[in-house]
């Protein structure tokens, strides 16, 4: 009779990759920057890109962040978020004009004071409007993508048409406050002041955002509701009134989004927030509809991809954001943090 | 006179274009666990969804305590005092067992005796605390399930399937935290395919079929008679187990 064979039970080890695997999407901005830095010809040229495109991610994140989580929780395919930024930005530099004596000054305080008066006044708008929006707009067409994507369409071009009959035609100018006009040189890489300021705005709202998601029960019923809205509601939430909040905040957010991307091309018009939906969905899509992470990181990679490129070879840049969203969506069909749904 | 604690008149639900209940009557008595039964796609579940409002009866009444919650929004149901168990069990994957239990205190911070007790019913679920419930395993997450409806004291329990796809062992465990739950004086109306569980837990048994109630008795009337399972079932319930 011949022995029972051992019995030698193996592990299958690990792989690095797959350690890495959840760590992918940071991994790949930091993977962005130093090709960026090997690309780039000079390290100051690349500092300065850097600055510019991490500000300009920001500035996406902030108008993105309320979409994915419109869309998240109740489904719904808002193409009326860039009314949002439009009207934050008009209502705005309306402030910033009318408080001009503050923004002249060369005092950092008034700049300052000026800056906050026109971004809570804009997100104040924008908070008030997206209300109106979601009881007008889209309420009446839950349910129904086809339905969502003619009407909330159909709000943007009507409220840019009321920008145009309270603004006029024309596009309006703006210079940045005194205080944050020009650049400060480090290592000798020129730094725009007001693309620093842009940075530091977009990393408090999202960690800000985090902290409310991670560590608040409302946060958390937004995260349970984003993955299943229908079990949140039979624990005794009502997800309806975490959805208004959650529209008023992202259009308020978008309002802010307007300001900052108003002050940083120093020039507003009417359709700049239509024009703005192009990134806004494409960082929405690879970040992973819903995952505000995923947005942040997208939003990162597209202002990154964007100055880099354009400085690279400016032809491509047209179609680099474009081609970025194929290729994660290649690697990563649902976008590169997704949210489990639960249907 | 019966004391009941919900009561279905007549409830008649329509998905889309199907009738899936056709005029469903119904009696949960207080204190007592309700067995669901029938065979797959004759009504159980659409019953416990259209009680907790996930799906709207057209016609009927659905009576808690006597007030009708026909057109109540689900969230107004819950807060009513009912707890649902989702027979997709309904977990939150991307929160931590914690994050999910927090959700489930839906009245404010979670009572600390009662998750004490939780964990002695259910110790995987302190094991785990802090990891996200997607990583459990399946029958640790039909734990958490039960334990969410759980950590608050509810009128009715509505539970959808707890054994299904479960190994033996865990089964068990289900069926210990379901008759410590009964003990308590819950009211408890169960959906089960798992005849044995439903014999040991039930009261009182209802037999669904096409979307109408076919037979209600005494659980035990149902369990003793073979022939009234093969007749109300078409099949011996019994004879599996």
């Amino acid at each position: 009779m011949s022995a029972a064979p051992d019995h030698t039970p193996t592990m299958a080890q690990i792989s690095l990759s797959q350690r890495l695997e959840p760590y992918a999407p940071v991994l790949l901005v930091l993977g962005l920057m130093i090709l960026g830095l090997i690309l780039i010809p000079t390290t100051s040229s690349w500092l300065t890109l850097t600055v510019s495109g991490l500000a300009m991610g920001m500035m996406i994140f902030i108008m993105a962040s309320g979409l994915t989580l419109v869309f998240g929780l109740m489904d719904i395919i808002n193409f009326g978020h860039g009314a949002f930024v439009s009207v934050g930005a008009f209502v705005g530099v309306s402030l910033l004009l009318v408080l001009e004596h503050m923004t002249d000054a060369p005092s950092l305080a008034l700049n300052l004071t000026a800056m906050m008066v026109a971004i809570f006044g804009a997100m104040a708008a924008t908070g008030a409007m997206g209300w109106a929006f979601e009881k007008v707009i889209v309420k009446p067409v839950y349910g129904n993508h086809l339905k969502q994507i003619l009407v909330t369409m159909g709000g943007l071009i009507v409220v840019e048409q009321l920008i145009i009959v309270l603004w006029g035609p024309e596009e309006i100018y703006i210079t940045r406050p005194e205080a944050l006009k020009g650049a400060i040189t480090f290592a000798g890489a020129a730094l725009e002041k007001y693309r620093l300021v842009a940075v530091a705005i977009g990393l408090v709202v999202f960690l800000a955002m985090r902290w409310v998601l991670r560590r608040t029960k409302i946060g958390l019923i937004v995260r349970a509701g984003v993955e299943n809205g229908e079990m949140v509601e039979a624990l005794g939430y009502r997800l309806r009134l975490v959805f208004i909040g959650v529209f008023l905040a992202g259009s308020a957010l978008a309002g802010l989004g307007g300001v900052l991307w108003g002050l940083y091309q120093e020039v507003i018009t009417a359709h700049m927030g239509n024009h703005s939906m192009i990134l806004i969905f494409i960082v929405v899509i690879i970040g992973g509809l819903g995952s505000v992470e995923g947005c942040f990181i997208g939003a990162l990679l597209v202002g990154l991809m964007q100055n880099y490129v354009a400085f690279l070879e400016p032809k491509v840049a047209l179609i680099s954001n474009i081609g970025l969203m194929v290729a994660i969506l290649m690697w990563r069909p649902q976008g590169m943090i997704p949210v489990v749904k639960a249907k | 006179m019966s004391d009941n604690i919900l009561t279905l008149r007549g409830v008649k639900t329509n998905i889309a274009q199907y009738h899936i209940l056709q005029g469903v009557d119904l009696e949960v008595p207080r204190g007592a666990v309700t067995m669901l039964l029938g065979r797959n796609g004759v009504g159980k579940t659409t019953t416990l969804r259209t009680i907790i409002g996930h799906w709207r009866a057209h016609e009927g009444e659905i009576l808690l305590d006597g007030e009708d919650i026909k057109k109540m929004p689900t969230p107004a149901i819950a807060r009513l005092g009912v707890g649902f168990v989702p027979e997709d069990m309904g977990i939150f994957a991307d929160l931590s067992v914690e994050e999910n239990m927090i959700l489930a205190a839906a009245s404010g911070p979670i009572d600390q005796t009662r998750l004490q007790w939780l964990f002695t019913v259910f110790p995987a679920l302190e094991t785990f605390w802090k990891k996200d419930a997607g990583t459990l395993s399946g029958g640790q997450k039909q734990m958490l399930t039960i334990a969410r409806a759980m950590i608050e004291e509810r009128k009715l329990y509505l539970i959808d399937e707890p054994t299904k796809g479960l190994a033996p062992a865990i089964i068990s465990t289900m069926a210990r935290a379901l008759r410590e739950l009964k003990e308590q004086g819950a009211s408890i109306l169960l959906v089960e395919q798992n005849f044995s569980v439903a014999k040991a837990l039930g009261d009182t048994a209802n037999v669904m079929d096409d979307g109408r109630m076919i037979w209600s008795g005494d659980m035990k009337t149902l369990a003793t008679d073979a022939e009234l399972q093969e007749r109300l079932m078409g099949l011996s319930l019994d004879a599996q187990h």
